[in-house]
């Protein structure tokens, strides 16, 4: 497997304080007052959250979809270490820098809401860890999970600050991490789905089945993929980097096949169980399901040709598509198709909001200044003019 | 050896394993009712909606009052809450004339934990602090090792534990059947056992172990509507009955098997679901998710194999390979 025509990562370079940036810190300073005030009063001060809606976006959006949103660096290692795959080498650092900053915010930000945060450390700890709970299951694979990308990550700042010797003998043992840096997401994407089979009929039958940790797996698989087209797209036009469209298509046809087949599998469960006919309610879980469908189907309509996979506007809005399908999946399950009686309400109040934003913003801010200060996207002309502007 | 082809196969099906949960694993049934176990038997159709029970409940408990009325008189919740373990709800259809009719009738429920045999809360919480009594059965919570993540909140199908969102040091607060009274507590005096049942004037609540109220209730459910008998009072089996007249009931204890049964029973004249009681299945969510979660995660075994088969197939794909930092090894 010789692929001599990688180029080696290097940093970006260029400047660090720049109006997008400004703002980006700004979002997150807001944020962070937000969460000084429910420290000081209580979650019931900024959020929304009540007795029939306990989970709000602090978990439905920062926990579940933050983590699948970070999924990208966990695909890209499974397609190339695992599938052998290594022609999709130089995507590897970029995409694990996203899910570096995922996940560390998505475990980070889960202490804020934790109402009793002072006790967080029980759930690791013999006596009081409950191994029948799914969420002792996702805590635990989460946190070594991002403890793992640390390390996979941490050649970089080697190679940064010159340590050879080091570096040489991490990637030696590198493999055993990134066998891990592949099992635990498996684990713990498929067990935030697991963690709502208990709930029973509170959720609708349009999502609740045992089979949720597959389709949740499954859709993370994917929207790691689609998260690579997305940033690729996104840093070609924030960085002016050439677009990657060789290695994209290919990796577009991996997405595809595991859409397609995960098409089969969610509308399969749907019909064996015959939820299927609930779809046609006048609800808004009907409508929200719908929807949710459509930005699954629409992509694997958009790159059903070879031809079409090489369209960077149709890998584009497929990547988006499938973004936002995702999105939905976990939305719906968890707030949606979620009620534990009637009478109860919930929609994120602004401060939650904020705090969310300022989560995504803090994400963007250390990805923008890690690329320009360490050596994580591969060696273009390009950069090069940007680097040396 | 192993061929890399063995390897690889092994990582996928490995993988294939843990994704769709195939791994034969013993379905866990739903957990066994302790043979002592204690609870109510709640009989709507003796209860006249006083509340006492709400009342003595927030002493027992030393719950902070909660107002619904503009004048805050007294203590007016209209649901359980943080600060509420136990409410009477009323029912009312029509003109509301009728005690224990569904049509223009009216007709009360008791609204606290049921102590199920297999509770969801107790398989959700991810740090042992919401667990269920080997002998009482009764579903208890320790604040000191709460986490307050609110899994509990959400998986219960009843809705019983609450949250308190309005403080900096909140806690979970759902119904433990007073098992703080013992000598010694300053409420020891006033209450020998569950509040709620000690102070109900017409033996609406009763507190008893779980065989002798499920008996009691098959006892009234053999009665005739209007038929004379004896109601116990308080304590079932202990000193204080009266005597009265059978409801119209429909023949279901509800609770008798709703998730795999409960520790509080309930009687009826008007259907549960209009009560407000949900419809459930018999096999306990918890044990669904339980299955589920051991069918994957059993001994550790699965995710050890395919742990396995992911670092052989890593270490084979990533030799001869540019190293992590993307450099081609010939480079260095």
């Amino acid at each position: 497997m010789a692929h001599s025509t990688h180029h080696a990562p290097m940093p970006l370079g260029g400047k660090l304080v720049t109006p997008v940036t400004v703002t980006l810190a700004a979002l997150a300073a807001i944020a962070g007052v937000i969460l000084l005030v429910r420290l000081v009063f209580g979650l019931g001060a900024v959020t929304n959250i009540n007795d029939g809606y306990p989970w709000g976006i602090w978990i439905a959006y920062d926990v579940v979809i933050g983590s699948a949103f970070a999924c990208g660096g966990y695909s890209v290692a499974l397609l190339v270490y695992i599938f052998n795959r290594g022609e999709y080498h130089p995507l590897v650092r970029p995409a694990l820098l996203g899910s570096l900053f995922g996940y560390t915010l998505a475990g980070a930000s889960v202490i804020f809401d934790l109402g009793r945060y002072w006790n967080f450390w029980h759930i690791f700890w013999p006596g009081y860890a409950q191994v029948n709970s799914v969420m002792f299951e996702v805590a635990l694979c989460i946190t070594l999970y991002i403890a793992v990308m640390w390390i996979e990550f941490s050649p970089a700042f080697l190679e940064k600050f010159g340590k050879p010797e080091q570096k040489k003998r991490l990637d030696r043992v590198m493999f055993v991490f990134i066998g891990l840096g592949a099992l635990l997401p498996s684990m713990h994407q498929s067990s935030l789905g697991s963690l709502l089979v208990v709930f029973g009929n509170q959720v609708h039958p349009l999502w609740q089945t045992v089979l949720l940790p597959l389709i949740y797996l499954m859709t993370a698989i994917t929207v790691g993929f689609a998260l690579v087209i997305f940033e690729s797209c996104l840093s070609a036009m924030g960085f002016k980097r050439p677009f990657e469209l060789d290695i994209l298509s290919r990796l577009s046809k991996v997405m595809w096949g595991m859409l397609v087949a995960y098409l089969v599998i969610r509308i399969g469960d749907l019909v064996a169980r015959g939820a299927i006919l609930r779809m046609f309610e006048f609800s808004i879980e009907a409508l929200m399901f719908l929807i949710e469908m459509a930005f699954f189907i629409v992509p694997a309509v958009l790159l059903r040709k070879p031809e079409y996979r090489r369209q960077p506007a149709k890998l584009f809005v497929s990547a988006v598509c499938l973004l936002a399908g995702a999105f939905l999946l976990r939305i719906n399950s968890f707030l949606v198709g979620y009620e534990t009686g009637s009478g109860w309400h919930y929609f994120p109040s602004f401060p939650e909001l904020m705090v969310t934003i300022g989560i995504i913003a803090i994400e963007i801010l250390g990805y923008i200044v890690l690329v320009r200060f360490l050596p994580i996207l591969p060696k273009t002309e390009g950069a090069l003019a940007a680097a040396t502007k | 050896m192993t061929s890399r082809r063995d390897f690889l196969k092994s990582a996928l099906s490995g993988g294939a394993l843990l994704a769709a949960g195939t791994a034969p694993a013993e379905a866990r049934d739903n957990l066994p009712q302790p043979p002592d176990a204690i609870g109510l038997l709640y009989d709507s159709t003796l209860c006249i909606g006083c509340k006492a029970c709400v009342s003595a409940c927030k002493d027992s408990n030393q719950l902070p009052m909660e107002f619904s009325t503009e004048e805050h008189l007294w203590d007016t919740p209209l649901d359980l809450s943080g600060k509420t373990k136990n409410v009477i709800k009323m029912y009312k259809d029509g003109s509301g004339e009728n005690k224990d009719q569904e049509k223009d009738g009216f007709a009360f429920m008791k609204v606290s934990c049921l102590h199920c045999n297999d509770p969801s809360c107790v398989s959700a919480c991810p740090v042992s602090a919401m667990t269920k009594d080997p002998k009482t059965g009764v579903v208890g919570y320790d604040e000191s090792i709460c986490i307050g993540c609110r899994y509990c909140v959400a998986a219960c199908p009843f809705g019983v534990p609450r949250f308190q969102y309005d403080t900096p040091f909140p806690k979970i607060v759902k119904c433990e059947l007073c098992r703080h009274l013992k000598p010694g507590h300053e409420k020891y005096d006033t209450y020998q056992f569950s509040a709620c049942a000690q102070v109900c004037p017409t033996g609406a609540t009763l507190f008893g172990p779980v065989k002798a109220l499920k008996a009691e209730a098959e006892r009234r459910l053999a009665l005739k509507a209007g038929e004379a008998t004896t109601f116990p009072r308080g304590k079932l089996g202990g000193p204080d009955s009266y005597p009265g007249k059978a409801g119209a009931y429909l023949p279901r204890i509800y609770g008798d098997r709703e998730v795999g049964g409960t520790q509080v029973l309930k009687l009826s004249a008007v259907p549960m679901e209009k009560l407000g009681m949900p419809k459930l299945p018999e096999r306990s969510y918890a044990s669904v998710s339980e299955t589920m979660q051991h069918t994957l995660y059993g001994g550790l075994i699965a995710p050890i194999v395919v742990l396995g088969g992911l670092v052989a197939v890593a270490r084979r794909n990533m030799k001869g390979e540019p190293d992590a930092s993307g450099k081609p090894e010939q480079e260095d």
